[in-house]
C-alpha cells in the first residue's frame, strides 16, 4: 500500500510537470489553432536560466527557496521575452499562411532553440546546485520531499490562476473571444495582434515556471531536455483535449500517474512478460484508446473546422 | 586528340598523387580514424577518447616515425558518431572511403558492433579502446580488437564483490536497454545468480531518461541489498540522487559507465558510497600512469575515463605498422593480432578473438566527493 502511495505521489509530482507545460500548448492551440512545437524548448530556456542564477548564487549563502525565486524571476521574464519574440518573428508574418507552414517554422524554431542553448550552455548534462533541503517526510509509509510539495502547490495556483483570468477578466473574455472567431473580436475592438502576443507570453511564463521545477527536481539540465518533456505534454494536451485548459491539466495529471504506475506495476500485472520498458508503450496505448473513443480528448468538446 | 594529351597527362598525375597521400614535402601520411560521440549526453567521454589518439599522434609526430623506411605522419581523422548505431555506421563507411589505415573507435558497444562489419568488409584494422560488450569481438571478425576489459571479465569480477564483498543476498538490476547496459546487466545477472545471490526485480529505463522514481519505488517495494545499474553516469547520477530522496539506503553498484567525475558532480552529496568498477588498472597504478596524466593535464584537463586507453589502441596501431615495414592493412594486420608491447595501461596483447590478455577490473568507491580505489 505504502507502495502503491509512493507511485500515487511520484505520478502526481510528474503530471503537475507535463500539465503546467501542456496547458502552453493548448492556450496557443485555443487561440490560434497552431501547435507550437518549440514550447518544449522554452521550458529548457527557463530551466538553462534558473540553473545559471543558481549556480550563481550557490555560494552566496541565501536561502536555498530565495535562491530559487530569484531565479525563477530571472527565467519568467527571459522566456516572456523568448515567446514574444518568436511569435513576432517566427509565427506571425505566417498567420494567414496555410496551416503546415507555421507547423513547420515551428519545428524549425524548436532546432534553432536548442542549438543556440547548445552553444551558450554547452553540451553536457549540467548539475543544479543543491540549494534544497532534500529531507522528506514519511506520510502512510511514502514519502515526499518539499520540492514535490512545493511544484504540485504552485503548479495548482498557476492552473487556478490561468484559469480565473481566462473566466473572469476582460482580457480572458478578449482571448475567448478571438478563439472562437478572430474575425468577429476584430470588429468587436479587440486587438488580435496583442491579444496573440500576450498568448504565447503567458505559455511563455508557464514554461519558465515548469523549466525551473524540472531542473531543481530531477537536478540536472540539458539543452535537449524540452524535446521529450514536450512530446509528454503535447501528448496530455491531446489526451485532456486540445484548446481546453481544464483538459490540459486533467491529461497532465493523468500521463503522469499512467506512467508512474505503468512503470511500476506493469512487470508484475503480466506476470514480467512485459517490464517497465514498456512504461512509454502503455501511456500512448491509453492514449490511442481515448482518442478512438473521444477523438477530440477526453475534455475536449467537438467544434467545427475554422475556416 | 594532340591538345588532350597534356591535360590527360595532368589528371593522371593528380590520379597517382591522390593515391600515393602525399603531402607537400614528400612526407608520407598515415590516416588513423578516431570515432567517439562528440555531441550529446556523452560528448564529454568520446571528446576524451579523441584526445587520447590525438595525444597519441602528437608524440608520434614529435618523434619521428619510419616505418619501411619512410619518413611518415600521423593524420587523425575525427568523426562524430552520436552514440547512434545508424550514425556509426555512416561515419565508418565514410573513413572507409577516405582510405584510413586504422582505425580508434568507437566509443559505446552499440556503436562499435555495426561498424566493425564495415571496416572488417574493407579489411582495415579496429581498435576499440572502451568498447566492453563480449559480442563485439565474439563475431569472428580478424580486424577486430580492443584494449579494454571486456563485460564478460567485468561482469564476473562486479557479481563477485556483490556477493562476495558486500555480501548481497538479493539484487535489482536497471539497464537502459543499450548494447552495454544490457549486456553488462546479463552478465552480472547470470554471475551473481550463480554466486548465490537472488535477483528480486530486472527494471528498464532509456539513455535518454531523466525521471527513475517509477521503477525506484517499484524497486523499493521489493528492498533489495543492493541495486546494479548497466549504463552511462548522465543517468546513473541522477538515478542515485534520486534513490537517497526516496529513502532509499540500499548499496548502489555501478560499472564503467557510471564510474566518471560526472557521476559525482549529477548525483551531488547523495554520490557518496556509491560503488562502480572500471576494467584495467586505476590511474595511478597504470604503469606509465604518471607520465600520461601530466602530459594529457597539461593539454586537455581532467582524464575523463578511456583517453589512456585510446592513445595504447593508436600506439597499438602505429607499432604494428612499424614492425611490418608497411602502413598497408593487409600487411600489418597479422603483426597486430600478436603484438606485444607495453602500454600505458599495462602490456597490450591479443586473444585469438581480440580481446585484450589478462583484462584487469579495478571496483571503486565515492569517498569524500571523488572515486577511491578499492583495494
Amino acid at each position: 500500500m505504502d507502495i502503491f502511495l509512493q507511485q500515487l505521489i511520484n505520478g502526481i509530482v510528474l503530471g503537475s510537470i507535463y500539465s503546467l507545460v501542456a496547458l502552453g500548448y493548448t492556450l496557443v492551440y485555443g487561440i490560434m489553432g497552431l501547435i507550437n512545437f518549440a514550447h518544449g524548448d522554452i521550458v529548457m530556456v527557463g530551466a538553462m536560466v534558473t540553473l545559471t542564477v543558481a549556480r550563481l548564487l550557490s555560494d552566496s549563502g541565501l536561502p536555498g527557496p530565495l535562491v530559487l525565486g530569484i531565479g525563477m524571476l530571472a527565467a519568467i521574464p527571459a522566456c516572456m521575452a523568448v515567446g514574444y519574440l518568436i511569435e513576432r518573428i517566427a509565427y506571425r508574418p505566417l498567420r494567414n499562411a496555410p496551416r503546415l507552414a507555421p507547423l513547420i517554422t515551428a519545428i524549425g524554431v524548436s532546432i534553432l532553440l536548442q542549438n543556440l542553448a547548445m552553444m551558450i550552455w554547452g553540451r553536457e548534462y549540467l548539475s543544479f546546485p543543491q540549494i534544497l533541503p532534500t529531507q522528506t517526510m514519511a506520510v502512510g509509509g511514502a514519502s515526499i520531499s518539499a520540492i514535490q510539495i512545493l511544484i504540485v502547490a504552485s503548479s495548482t495556483i498557476m492552473m487556478a490562476g490561468l484559469s480565473s483570468l481566462i473566466r473572469k477578466t476582460r482580457l480572458g473574455n478578449a482571448m475567448r473571444a478571438t478563439a472562437q472567431n478572430p474575425e468577429v473580436a476584430t470588429l468587436m475592438g479587440v486587438n488580435i495582434n496583442a491579444i496573440v502576443s500576450i498568448t504565447f507570453v503567458l505559455g511563455s511564463a508557464l514554461a519558465a515556471v515548469a523549466g525551473m521545477m524540472v531542473s531543481a527536481y530531477y537536478g540536472i539540465a540539458h539543452y535537449d531536455m524540452g524535446f521529450i518533456l514536450g512530446l509528454k505534454a503535447f501528448t496530455a494536451a491531446v489526451l485532456g483535449g486540445i484548446g481546453n485548459i481544464e483538459g490540459a491539466m486533467l491529461g497532465g495529471l493523468l500521463l503522469g500517474i499512467i506512467e508512474s504506475m505503468g512503470a511500476g506495476y506493469l512487470g508484475t500485472l503480466t506476470g514480467g512478460v512485459m517490464g517497465s520498458n514498456y512504461q512509454d508503450v502503455f501511456a500512448f496505448f491509453v492514449l490511442i484508446l481515448v482518442l478512438i473513443f473521444r477523438p477530440s480528448g477526453l475534455l475536449g468538446e467537438r467544434v467545427g473546422e475554422r475556416p | 586528340m594532340t591538345m588532350l594529351r597534356p591535360l590527360l597527362a595532368a589528371m593522371a598525375a593528380i590520379l597517382l598523387c591522390s593515391c600515393a597521400k602525399q603531402k607537400p614535402g614528400s612526407e608520407f601520411v598515415v590516416r588513423i580514424g578516431s570515432v567517439a560521440p562528440l555531441t550529446g549526453p556523452q560528448s564529454h567521454l568520446g571528446k576524451d577518447n579523441d584526445n587520447g589518439v590525438r595525444l597519441a599522434a602528437d608524440e608520434i609526430n614529435a618523434s619521428g616515425l619510419v616505418i619501411g623506411g619512410k619518413k611518415m605522419s600521423v593524420e587523425v581523422l575525427s568523426e562524430d558518431d552520436q552514440a547512434d548505431p545508424r550514425t556509426a555506421t555512416i561515419v565508418a563507411q565514410k573513413l572507409v572511403d577516405e582510405g584510413v589505415n586504422g582505425i580508434v573507435g568507437h566509443f559505446n558497444s552499440g556503436t562499435s558492433i555495426p561498424a566493425s562489419r564495415i571496416y572488417s568488409d574493407a579489411g582495415i584494422p579496429q581498435i576499440s579502446p572502451s568498447a566492453t560488450a563480449t559480442t563485439y569481438t565474439g563475431q569472428g571478425f580478424e580486424t577486430t580488437f580492443r584494449v579494454v576489459t571486456n563485460d564478460r571479465q567485468q561482469g564476473e569480477a562486479l557479481a563477485k564483490f556483490a556477493t562476495d564483498t558486500l555480501h548481497a543476498r538479493t539484487v535489482a538490476i536497471i539497464d537502459d536497454r543499450t548494447a552495454y547496459g544490457q549486456g553488462i546487466a546479463d552478465e552480472f545477472e547470470k554471475d551473481a545468480k550463480a554466486g548465490g545471490a537472488a535477483l528480486v526485480a530486472h527494471e528498464f529505463t532509456s539513455d535518454h531518461a531523466t525521471d527513475f522514481t517509477a521503477i525506484l519505488t517499484s524497486i523499493k517495494g521489493k528492498n533489495p541489498d543492493l541495486v546494479f545499474y548497466g549504463g552511462m553516469d548522465a543517468q546513473a547520477g541522477p538515478m542515485m540522487k534520486q534513490m537517497r530522496n526516496l529513502g532509499m539506503k540500499m548499496a548502489f553498484l555501478g560499472a564503467d559507465g557510471s564510474k566518471s567525475p560526472e557521476f559525482i558532480k549529477l548525483a551531488g552529496t547523495a554520490a557518496e558510497g556509491a560503488y562502480a568498477s572500471a576494467p584495467g588498472l586505476p590511474l595511478e597504478k597504470m604503469p606509465g600512469g604518471k607520465a600520461f596524466v601530466e602530459k594529457f593535464t597539461a593539454k586537455y584537463g581532467k582524464i575523463q575515463l578511456y583517453s589512456p586507453y585510446s592513445f595504447d589502441a593508436t600506439m597499438a596501431l602505429v607499432n604494428a605498422m612499424k614492425q611490418a615495414g608497411s602502413v598497408d592493412p593487409a600487411r600489418y594486420l597479422p603483426v597486430l593480432s600478436r603484438i606485444r608491447m607495453d602500454g600505458v595501461t599495462g602490456p597490450i596483447s591479443f586473444d585469438r578473438k581480440g580481446d585484450i590478455l589478462h583484462g584487469a577490473v579495478t571496483l571503486y568507491q565515492v569517498r569524500n566527493g571523488s572515486w577511491t580505489a578499492l583495494p
